[in-house]
């Protein structure tokens, strides 16, 4: 799904963004998302995520830099001419008109007759699953019944491209799980592009063919889901993507593909080099919970282990979930699948830990 | 729910039981004690709600004794109408029989005679000349030259019964015949003051029924207003007047009270005495009296309550030919009503038309600036009104500072300046102004509500701005506007400082004109008539607001 620049859907080329002419929000985006593609913008509040949607949408104005919609520019253009759906954090379902009018409004703006009106509105809230709500108040609805409403209305005049800002953020998580789902399935089954933007990596990692991760103004990874959660390219990805084990040392020996770490305390370890490229470079090795070992059979031979001390054990049903002191970092956790052949810890064990090579990463400290 | 009787239950009132006897009897729900639940309820919050209406008891008295009862003193007084038939009550009583195609027959002269000359000496026929002059113009003087001059009517029926006898003279052959036997007797010799109150004898109240009231009348009015006693005054000439009727109407051939003999002599005198009908008495004193409009007026209003000032408020008059138009000239509280009606919305409108922009400005910009704008709208709220409204004075007048630049500007010749003041428009102007606030404020805390997303929606949907605007931030802006509204022709509709001093003669509201009724003419009810009618159109246009638009749907903040 991946596309380079000619046959880019939509693309920022070197958009830069400042509300107060002193500070950039947006520094030097480039971003190309291909037709159809599901594409996330996540990041933590103030990493400019917003920005750039409101840029697209047109409610802001680019400071520098070509946006471009299927191969024209859009900067000029005012909204209402974009052509672009979008469906917003706290719904804006118009609190004075109905479903059906909600539907109906981007329809009688683009001057659709009523019977053709009426057959598209049909169509979208079915697509929802809300056709028996036509004649209610958006305040008579809850919550979900909203969003699907204002997803129907975004969709009811079939943009090619549709925002979503946030949209999920205020339901709760049952809930949520489900508007993922059918969100995702109503993208691809249309086959409309779409932009989502959240600051939930869950969200972004089971809904999106790619997922920009945004902080500073700045994407600081452009990847599939199972890439970013695997392979982040720097350690603010590995930190904000999922759960993380850090541990700082200096790079001691360069192996090709591999390299060697020396911790604080003295221990080496292996890890993949991915920010480093010489002997003597500080560095922050990644490491995810669960691709930590523990059972000596299972160790790759050859390479290095750690010491560990167990501080902590935590039940928590599917998966152990254990605390470690591990060169004198002591929140070093490890997650462990609940079957009848693991052991649970018990605090003050002494134990042995390592990893494949391969799912140790040094990052940029 | 089964009657087998488990370990757990007891007899006697507990909560379960209770329930258990609820359920079975379909009566009330009970307490666990047996009495009904509601009233253990309404017992268990007793204490809540005296406490409640402790705390509100200050205001509650403050506003029942400065407000709800001058209102419905107020209310009161536009129908109230006790001044005719306490000052003339035997006159009101005899023209009930009146046919109002004719001057009123003797009788009702007489009566009329008896009660002016009662209210002349207690000097309330002024009062009632005044009141009735709001009727009938001419009526006041009328009064004022018949008071002057009642003690006549009757004198030669005085002179003639003292001819007869010289015994008519006395007071206390007065006294006698009159007076209870009991009270003679206790204020007969030496008597310091006017003694106890007069007492009517049972026997001449049968005998002589018109020159007893006439004489009760008599005794009480000297006893309370001159200190005299009865026995020491000699009787005013209505009285012979009375006496004179009675017994040439055939009363008294029987008597044989005190002074039987004087009354025996009487009798057959009186045939020969003459002198002029109470008719013609007075239409001696004034001719008016024979004018058929006075004696309406008389007549409409002799009932204690009146619709006399509302009919006034509305250009319409009572005669005794029904409710009619007011002569033409006379015309002005419909004029006014509508005036000020009609100035009012032009006042609300101008108020949404300046405040929309300014409330939508104030609700998009960012806090700390629409802070400094709205301390710019509240800063003429903490001016005093006399200032502000001086001030249009200053900036409208001929020689004022807007006419002198645009005369310097030379959009205007300086012969021809324009009249900004003094007319309706410096009111509006003014007024507009003044009222500007109320219309901001209330729109201001409404838009604030309204998110953004919302417009951001509408044009992300296709929408241009307009469009957005109209149909989507328009309508939900609409509970500000109206509460604006209400707010803003409420205040217009009964103002009064700045129609006063900037409106002249055109610009003026009818609260100006109750305010003259107040303070000038002195004609509180037809002023509490007025405000009435003003207040039943507030609540009517209250009321239809709700019903068009909602009260609901109004913030204030």
């Amino acid at each position: 799904m991946t596309s380079d620049q000619t046959d880019a859907f939509v693309a920022f080329d070197r958009v830069q963004k400042s509300y107060d002419g002193e500070v950039l929000v947006v520094k030097d985006l480039n971003l190309h998302i291909g037709r159809g593609e599901f594409l996330t913008m996540l990041g933590p509040s103030g990493s400019g995520k917003t920005t750039c949607l409101m840029m697209l949408a047109g409610f802001e104005t680019a400071t520098h830099g070509e946006i471009t919609l299927d191969g024209k520019p859009i900067n000029n253009i005012p909204p209402h001419k974009r052509g672009i759906g979008m469906v917003f954090q706290n719904y804006a379902l118009f609190p004075h008109m109905t479903v059906g009018e909600n539907l109906s409004f981007p329809l009688e703006v683009r001057k659709i007759g009523k019977s053709e009106r009426e057959g598209k509105i049909k169509r979208a809230l079915d697509m929802v699953q809300m056709g028996d709500f036509i004649n209610r108040r958006p305040a008579q609805l809850s919550g979900g019944q909203q969003q699907r409403i204002a997803l129907a209305r975004a969709l009811v005049f079939e943009p090619e491209l549709v925002l979503m800002d946030e949209p999920l953020g205020a339901l709760d998580k049952q809930l949520r799980e489900t508007l993922q789902f059918e969100i995702t399935n109503l993208a691809h089954e249309l086959g409309i592009t779409t932009v989502y933007v959240t600051h939930d990596q869950t969200e972004a990692l089971t809904m999106s063919d790619r997922v920009a991760v945004f902080d500073d103004g700045r994407i600081q990874q452009l990847a599939a889901p199972d890439t970013l959660y695997e392979e982040p390219q720097n350690s603010f990805v590995a930190q904000f993507i999922g759960e993380n084990n850090t541990l700082q040392g200096t790079v001691s020996k360069m192996n090709g593909d591999m390299c060697e770490v020396t911790l604080a305390d003295g221990s080496l370890i292996d890890a993949v080099p991915v920010n480093v490229s010489a002997v003597g470079e500080k560095t922050q090795v990644s490491i995810r919970p669960e691709r930590v070992e523990m059972d000596p059979n299972r160790l790759t031979p050859g390479a290095h282990t750690l010491k560990a001390e167990v501080k902590e054990f935590v039940y928590m049903g599917d998966i152990y979930r254990t605390r470690l002191s591990v060169a004198g970092v002591d929140d070093f956790i490890i997650k462990t699948r609940n079957a009848p052949d693991q052991r649970r810890l018990t605090p003050g064990e002494q134990i042995e830990i390592g990893w494949r090579p391969q799912d140790c990463r040094a990052l940029d400290a | 729910m089964s009657d087998a009787t488990g370990p757990d239950q007891f007899t006697g009132a507990t909560p379960d039981n209770a329930i258990r006897n609820a359920e079975r009897s379909d009566g009330p729900m009970l307490a666990a004690d047996g009495r009904p639940l509601k009233r253990s309820l309404a017992r268990a919050l007793r204490a809540q709600k005296m406490r409640a209406l402790m705390l509100i008891a200050p205001l509650l008295v403050f506003i029942l004794v400065t407000f709800i009862a001058p209102i419905v003193d107020m209310l009161f007084r536009s129908v109230e109408n006790q001044i005719v038939s306490e000052t003339l009550p035997r006159t009101v009583v005899a023209l009930e029989e009146w046919d109002p195609s004719d001057v009123p027959d003797n009788a009702t002269f007489a009566a009329l005679a008896y009660d002016f000359m009662a209210a002349a000496e207690r000097r309330e026929h002024t009062r009632l000349g005044s009141r009735l002059n709001y009727e009938t113009t001419g009526i006041s003087s009328l009064f004022r030259q018949t008071g002057r001059s009642v003690d006549d009517v009757g004198e030669e029926y005085a002179e003639q019964f003292i001819a007869l006898n010289a015994a008519w003279e006395e007071p206390e052959t007065w006294a006698t015949l009159m007076g209870a036997a009991s009270w003679v007797e206790e204020n007969s010799g030496e008597v310091e003051g006017a003694g106890t109150l007069f007492q009517l004898s049972p026997t001449a109240r049968d005998a002589f029924p018109e020159a007893a009231d006439a004489y009760r009348s008599f005794a009480r009015t000297i006893q309370s207003e001159d200190d005299d006693s009865p026995m020491a005054e000699e009787p005013w000439n209505t009285v012979y007047l009375a006496l004179y009727r009675d017994l040439s109407a055939g009363y008294a051939t029987e008597y044989d009270g005190p002074m039987a003999e004087l009354i025996a002599e009487a009798i057959p005198a009186v045939a020969d005495f003459e002198g002029m009908t109470p008719r013609e008495a007075f239409e001696a004193i004034d001719e008016e009296w024979m004018n058929l409009q006075i004696w309406g007026t008389i007549e409409a209003f002799s009932d204690p309550f009146t619709a006399g000032y509302f009919l006034t408020s509305v250009d319409l008059q009572l005669t005794p030919q029904g409710v009619e138009q007011q002569p033409e000239e006379q015309r002005i509280y419909r004029l006014l009503f509508w005036r000020t009606l009609f100035m009012s919305g032009v006042i609300t409108i101008s108020c949404i038309l300046l405040a929309y922009p300014i409330a939508y400005l104030l609700s998009n910009l960012p806090t700390r600036s629409s802070n400094l704008l709205l301390i710019l709208v509240l800063l003429p709220f903490w001016t005093s009104l006399l200032v502000r409204t001086s001030a249009w004075k200053v900036l409208l007048q001929q020689q004022g500072v807007i006419n002198d630049i645009l005369v310097w500007i030379g959009l205007v010749a300086d012969d021809a300046r324009l009249a900004l003041i003094n007319n309706q428009l410096g009111t509006i102007i003014a007024m507009t102004h003044i009222l500007l606030p109320f219309m901001i404020l209330p729109m201001f805390s409404v838009m604030k509500t309204i998110p953004p997303s919302y417009v951001r929606a509408a044009k992300s949907l296709g929408a241009t701005n307009w469009t957005a605007f109209w149909r989507v931030y328009f309508p939900q802006s609409i509970p500000g506007i109206g509460a604006g509204c209400i707010l803003v022709f409420i205040l217009a509709i009964g103002y009064y400082i700045t129609p006063e001093l900037v409106g002249g003669r055109t610009g003026t509201f009818i609260s100006n004109r109750i305010a003259f009724h107040i303070s000038s003419s002195l004609n509180w009810g037809l002023a509490a008539a007025l405000g009435s009618i003003l207040l039943a159109v507030v609540l009517i246009l209250y009321w239809l607001y709700d019903r068009i638009v909602g009260i609901d749907n109004v913030k204030l903040g």
